[in-house]
């Protein structure tokens, strides 16, 4: 779409100056301003937006909190704490910070989801949702480090059980252990490197944005229907018609935001995080963060070995594997249709795996032992089943319900019959 | 909307049965004499006065609290990171802060024959430690350190459980710290369930969070701390005030946040009304 030739026209003789020499106006313009957008997106179209101010947000909040942070294991708590009692606003700064992860991580598996229901992953977006894993991948990684940083009883141990992973790995996985903490066991070198990474990352993260947005204006956006634009009724200009309704998102999302830093600062967090590290005192229940929490319990799930894989090689690579099961979405899903809206059987399963996503975090929380593990495999299987089995199968035995034949028939059609959903094209998922 | 609603309807209810298969799978097999999840009883939700969205703490009760502190706890029980400068916070005057300072003594910098001596503390000083160091605490209190106080209302709360955490956050239920406290002080003296072991030199608790019985005897008892301001000296009214007290020790800004928060909500909200009344114009000549 953006292939088109740009609408900027520049008025006044600097605009001209500077489009002759930097056409970086015309950039933002035609990315932003006359970028034109499908007109029947609805509010979850709003979360890649929502991402993008949380990442902002983040950065700067922690950039403020460095300031104040000793990255020292004899210092490490308390300077957070100093951030807490003494520096001005600081508590404010240190609670945007810590719930603006999980909000982050929140924005992002909604984000995630509305890709999965409406095929955002399928030709010619491929590498559009690749560089969204990609994006997963840094986010995870940026989280896991920054909750360390505190240097409280769940920051230690979660550092030692999550490097501890890599050991499952035969020859190298001792060295790659040595090498991420800097030593044989969680200690100042390790905090020393992760308060590094944390800091460098979300800049990496900001690049793949970059990335990611670019190759979503070479494709377009997709839309609840799933049908490529094919005409200009198809669409509206980005400003002010997505820009407005992206802002309104963004403000009901900072309302949740807000509820939770301002009534609930630590709900997301554990209490034991507020219990200064110690190597000698392993508490009761090492638990990860609320958003690692389904790759935790899959990572337990694999209690038995697999051949020459022992359970806990198993238990990696099925929590790696989580992961890179999706940068192959796009080539597991066969179905000539897009969008979920005409694909009943393929909307049963995805809300199912919905569901699943969260009895597995759940559980991810409750001790390995039971039927909690039980539970975690059933989870398990249904987890890697609907990428594996039932993707690939449901495209090809699945009869999807007729299309429309434009996105401008569908919201006519669907507008004519007063809202109601009746027929086919009247997807009532495309009502914004 | 109404089908993504109904498969969300359909999702939680499935996670709903799976979830409550689990936790009856928990439950069972429980044995009252050799637990094997703690607590063994779940620590009852008091009214605090800094709970909710418009929380405050109470002076008067927080001015208690101190005074149980410095009479009882502080002998075993450090509390670090807090400054003798933020007791203003407790109503106060500077004054008198400066004097509840000097009760106290410090170790000085050294001074020009390299020794160093105690000095009288001053309001930027923390409070000190009844201990040398963590090995001394752990000698004179059973192999047990006795744990720092400044975060302990934080540090400590109780697992709410499904469905419980859920309804948290409507109902901003914050109080896990000061519930488990009172709990805890309140809880000694009861009879530990036939054929339970307690290992010597510890004290049966069911509320304890960690075990069945903590190196800890009551440190709380009637009519232990002379109250000045007429409030009932049971261990029941010492226990909220301690509690109290320790919340304000570990969140000294709560009361700041809820406040800001407040208005932070306000302008959200309004501000939100706007952006939609002006999309709803924007869009009023587009179908969509």
């Amino acid at each position: 779409m953006s292939g088109g030739h740009s609408s900027y026209t520049p008025n006044t003789g600097i605009e001209k100056w500077i489009d002759a020499r930097l056409p970086l106006p015309r950039l933002v313009y035609d990315s932003f301003v006359a970028y034109p957008v499908p007109r029947n997106l609805n509010y979850a179209y709003a979360f890649g937006g929502i991402l993008a101010i949380m990442l902002v947000s983040q950065i700067l909040t922690g950039v403020v909190l460095a300031m104040h942070y000793a990255a020292d294991t004899g210092l490490a708590f308390n300077s957070v704490e100093k951030i807490m009692r003494d520096v001005n606003s600081g508590w404010l700064l240190r609670y945007l910070h810590a719930n603006g992860a999980s909000m982050f991580f929140l924005a992002v598996y909604v984000h995630i989801f509305r890709g999965l229901y409406y095929g955002s992953y399928k030709a010619p977006r491929e590498l559009l949702w690749i560089l969204g894993v990609i994006i997963l991948l840094l986010m995870m990684a940026t989280a896991f480090m920054g909750y360390v940083l505190p240097w409280g009883q769940m920051s230690f141990w979660g550092a030692t059980v999550i490097t501890g992973f890599f050991t499952a790995f035969p020859i190298i996985g001792d060295p790659i252990q040595q090498l991420l903490l800097g030593g044989f066991a969680v200690d100042n070198p390790t905090l020393n490197r992760f308060f590094s990474l944390h800091y460098l990352l979300p800049f990496m993260i900001a690049g793949v944005v970059v990335l990611h947005v670019w190759a979503l204006h070479v494709t377009g956006q997709t839309n609840p229907t799933g049908i490529e634009v094919k005409s200009k009724t198809d669409t509206v200009a980005f400003t002010p018609y997505a820009t407005v309704k992206d802002a309104f998102g963004l403000c009901l999302f900072f309302i949740l935001f807000a509820y939770f830093v301002f009534y609930l600062p630590n709900f997301m967090g554990h209490p034991d995080n507020y219990i200064p590290a110690d190597s000698l005192k392993t508490p009761a229940h090492i638990v990860p963060e609320w958003y690692f929490l389904p790759f935790y319990a899959m990572l337990r799930a694999i209690t038995f070995n697999i051949g020459p894989i022992n359970s806990k090689l198993g238990g990696v690579l099925t929590m790696f594997g989580s992961i890179a099961v999706l940068f192959i979405v796009p080539w597991l899903d066969t179905s000539k249709v897009r969008s979920a809206v005409y694909r009943p059987w393929y909307k049963l399963f995805f809300w199912l795996f919905v569901a699943n996503a969260i009895m597995l975090g759940w559980l991810g929380s409750r001790p390995a032992e039971g039927l909690y593990v039980i539970f975690s495999q059933l989870g398990t299987a249904y987890y890697f089943g609907f990428f594996v089995v039932l993707m690939p199968l449901l495209g090809l035995i699945e009869t999807p319900r007729r299309l429309p034949n434009s996105i401008t028939e569908a919201v006519l059609a669907k507008n004519k019959s007063g809202g109601q959903p009746v027929g086919i094209a009247a997807a009532p998922e495309t009502k914004g | 909307m109404k089908k993504i609603l109904l498969g969300l309807a359909a999702a939680g209810l499935g996670t709903l049965l799976a979830f409550g298969g689990a936790y009856a799978a928990e439950e069972e097999g429980h044995n009252a004499a050799e637990p094997t999840h703690f607590p063994i009883k779940k620590p009852a939700e008091l009214d605090w006065t800094f709970a909710g969205p418009f929380g405050h703490y109470d002076k008067q009760q927080l001015q208690r609290g101190l005074k149980i502190y410095k009479e009882v706890c502080s002998a075993c029980h450090s509390m670090n990171l807090v400054a003798f400068r933020s007791l203003e916070e407790l109503g106060y005057t500077e004054a008198q802060v400066k004097a509840f300072a000097a009760e106290y003594e410090v170790p000085d910098a050294p001074n020009a024959d390299g020794e160093i001596v105690n000095r009288k503390a001053i309001p930027a000083d923390h409070f000190p430690s009844p201990y040398a160091n963590a090995q001394a605490a752990a000698a004179a209190n059973g192999g047990a350190v006795p744990p720092d106080f400044s975060l302990i209302a934080k540090a400590r709360a109780v697992e709410r459980g499904f469905p419980l955490f859920l309804a948290d956050i409507f109902t901003q239920y914050q109080e896990g710290g000061p519930d488990y406290i009172h709990a805890l002080l309140t809880g000694f003296g009861e009879t530990p369930p036939e054929g339970m072991q307690i290992p010597e030199g510890t004290h049966y608790n069911p509320y304890f969070i960690a075990a069945k019985s903590l190196a800890m005897a009551q440190p709380l008892q009637d009519g232990q701390v002379t109250y000045d301001d007429g409030s009932p000296q049971t261990l029941d009214q010492y226990s909220k005030d301690i509690s109290a007290f320790l919340m304000w020790a570990a969140e000294p800004h709560l009361e700041d946040r809820k406040k800001t928060g407040f208005r932070v909500m306000v302008f959200l909200v309004l501000f939100a009304g706007l952006v939609y009344v002006a999309k709803r114009r924007i869009w009023s000549d587009v179908e969509h």
